[in-house]
């Protein structure tokens, strides 16, 4: 369970985040999702630490985040994997060193378990054929799956994706999606994944927060986005034909 | 003030870097490749560049003497001087923050617009620690470098001055040993070690902090050469006062 309360940031002028609250439960797939610039990016980067918050508080567990030290930040920080935008995958290592360098540097597992955990995450996300392979050798839809490998290998308590499957197919994005909630439901993770795919909102939207302009405007579960009147939701929900077409079936039937 | 506020990051940076250390077999295989990487990689470019000092500083000296009174192995001290004093540890140093320097700069501040320093932290690894405490480490073997830069550049004074015509080789040999005061060694050393630090650290520096894309990282890797040769320049002066004032 991670709770967020009156979160602020600004970048100079510009304010990015303007008291966001909210939380995220345990065993579940819980999205932010909104439009792009509307903070989502910063708002994961102020959860996992990477950008101190003007104001407000991060609790893990209710242990308050922003007031912990560096070093215990860092203990905490093992609990976590994160997925990037930009994969950000350590591109002087092969697929297989990023997959088990979190491994390498912090267990003490032979050579051989760490290869077969490696293995296993590996073919976990569908990737079989490009283990000695380097980042800029592969795809972009190879490395975020790389990423993610790399962000459930030691089995993390928090799990962060930044956009885990923009850029990828439609087929190979739902089995992403697909797979972290296995994932999340499996080894009862706190997953929080920033999104504006439409499809992984109905598939995997079980918590959905709705950032726009650095406010929280709307949240809600899958069941409900498509119920509401809440405006900016729908504005962002319906920008698309297709949902526009299903919203018009569903206000006629309701009729 | 801003500058102030430089330094200051830099010194908390440093200390930073001593901290949360990294497993020891990974940071081992990180110092050897930072070994190879700045002082393998760095001494064909070093040793031909002592040899031709060395040279030159030679060909000079002989050709400012017209006065008969003065002795022939003036050449041979000369030489020696300049190249153990000012030539091997200061010159060879500048030649490094362009080179090594740049490279330092360019693959922290690469890592940092990729947000690789970001998924080092988020992992809970030191990444200060991890990117630039085995360059400090690598670079601690630099005073062999300049002991290299030492021999080359006299050799290839004697080459000069004897292959040139301007000395015999005993009178250059003879220079050479003249009045010859070890603690120079020492403090040529002594800077060694200093501008070892300098190269490994103010360009990690302006890497890690670097903020931008893809072309920052460009600009951040020039700044970083003027600023590294900077500090060399100024540290070197302020040594060579404490030391041989
Ligand atoms: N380091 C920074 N310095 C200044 N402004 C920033 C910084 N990081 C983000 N911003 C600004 O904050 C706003 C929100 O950015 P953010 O990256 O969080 O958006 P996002 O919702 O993740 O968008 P996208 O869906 O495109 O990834 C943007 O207007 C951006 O310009
Ligand atoms: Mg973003």
């Amino acid at each position: 369970m991670i709770e967020v309360g009156d979160l602020y940031k600004s970048f100079g002028d510009t304010e990015v985040l303007k008291g966001i609250s909210t939380s995220f439960e345990k065993g579940k797939t819980n999205l932010i999702i909104g439009q792009s610039g509307s903070g989502k990016t910063v708002f994961m980067k102020c959860m996992l630490g990477l950008i101190n918050p003007d104001k407000g508080y991060i609790r893990y567990e209710g242990r308050d985040y922003s007031e912990m030290a560096l070093a215990e930040k860092r203990n905490l920080r093992q609990e976590m994997g994160m997925v990037f935008q930009g994969s950000a995958l350590f591109d002087s290592m092969t697929v297989e060193g990023n997959v088990m360098f979190p491994l390498d540097m912090f267990t003490r597992q032979s050579r051989s378990e760490m290869q077969d955990r490696v293995d296993f995450v590996l073919k976990r996300v569908n990737l079989v054929d490009a283990h000695k392979k380097f980042p800029s050798e592969i795809s972009g839809g190879m490395q975020k799956r790389v990423a993610i490998a790399r962000a459930i290998v030691m089995n993390p308590k928090y799990l962060f994706c930044d956009e885990p499957n923009s850029g990828l197919d439609p087929k190979t994005a739902i089995l992403i999606d697909n797979l972290i909630q296995e994932i999340t439901q499996e080894y009862n993770i706190t997953t929080v994944i920033n999104t504006h795919d439409m499809n992984s909102v109905m598939e995997i939207g079980e918590k959905i927060v709705f950032l726009k302009d650095g406010w929280k405007a709307w949240e809600g579960s899958n069941k409900d986005i498509f119920r509401t009147d809440n405006e900016a939701v729908t504005n962002f929900v319906y920008s698309s034909e297709l949902f526009k077409k299903v919203r018009q079936m569903y206000l006629e039937e309701r009729n | 003030m801003s500058y102030m506020t430089s330094i200051g990051s830099y010194a908390i940076m440093v200390v930073e870097t001593f901290k949360k250390p990294t497993k020891w077999h990974v940071m081992r295989t990180l110092i050897l490749k930072e070994i190879d990487e700045l002082i393998y990689g760095s001494m064909g470019i070093i040793i031909f560049i002592s040899f031709f000092i060395g040279g030159v500083v030679a060909i000079q000296t002989a050709l400012n003497i017209s006065n008969p009174l003065i002795p022939k192995n003036l050449i041979g001290f000369a030489t020696r001087q300049s190249v153990i004093l000012e030539f091997a540890p200061t010159f060879t140093s500048i030649i490094m923050a362009g080179k090594v320097g740049s490279y330092i700069t360019s693959s922290i501040g690469t890592m940092r617009v990729t947000e690789q320093i970001d998924a080092l932290e988020v992992m809970g690894v030191n990444s200060l620690n991890y990117l630039v405490f085995p360059k400090i480490v690598a670079m601690f073997l630099y005073p062999f470098v300049v002991a290299i830069a030492m021999y080359i550049g006299i050799f290839g004074g004697w080459i000069a001055g004897v292959f040139g015509g301007f000395s015999s080789s005993a009178d250059f040999v003879e220079g050479l040993q003249l009045d010859f005061i070890p603690y120079h060694v020492t403090y040529s050393f002594i800077k060694s070690v200093v501008f070892a630090f300098v190269i490994a650290t103010v360009p990690s520096y302006h890497g890690y902090y670097m903020k931008g894309g893809a072309l920052e990282v460009g600009k951040a890797a020039t700044v970083s050469f003027v600023w590294t040769s900077v500090v060399i320049i100024v540290l070197n002066y302020i040594l060579t006062q404490l030391m041989l004032g």
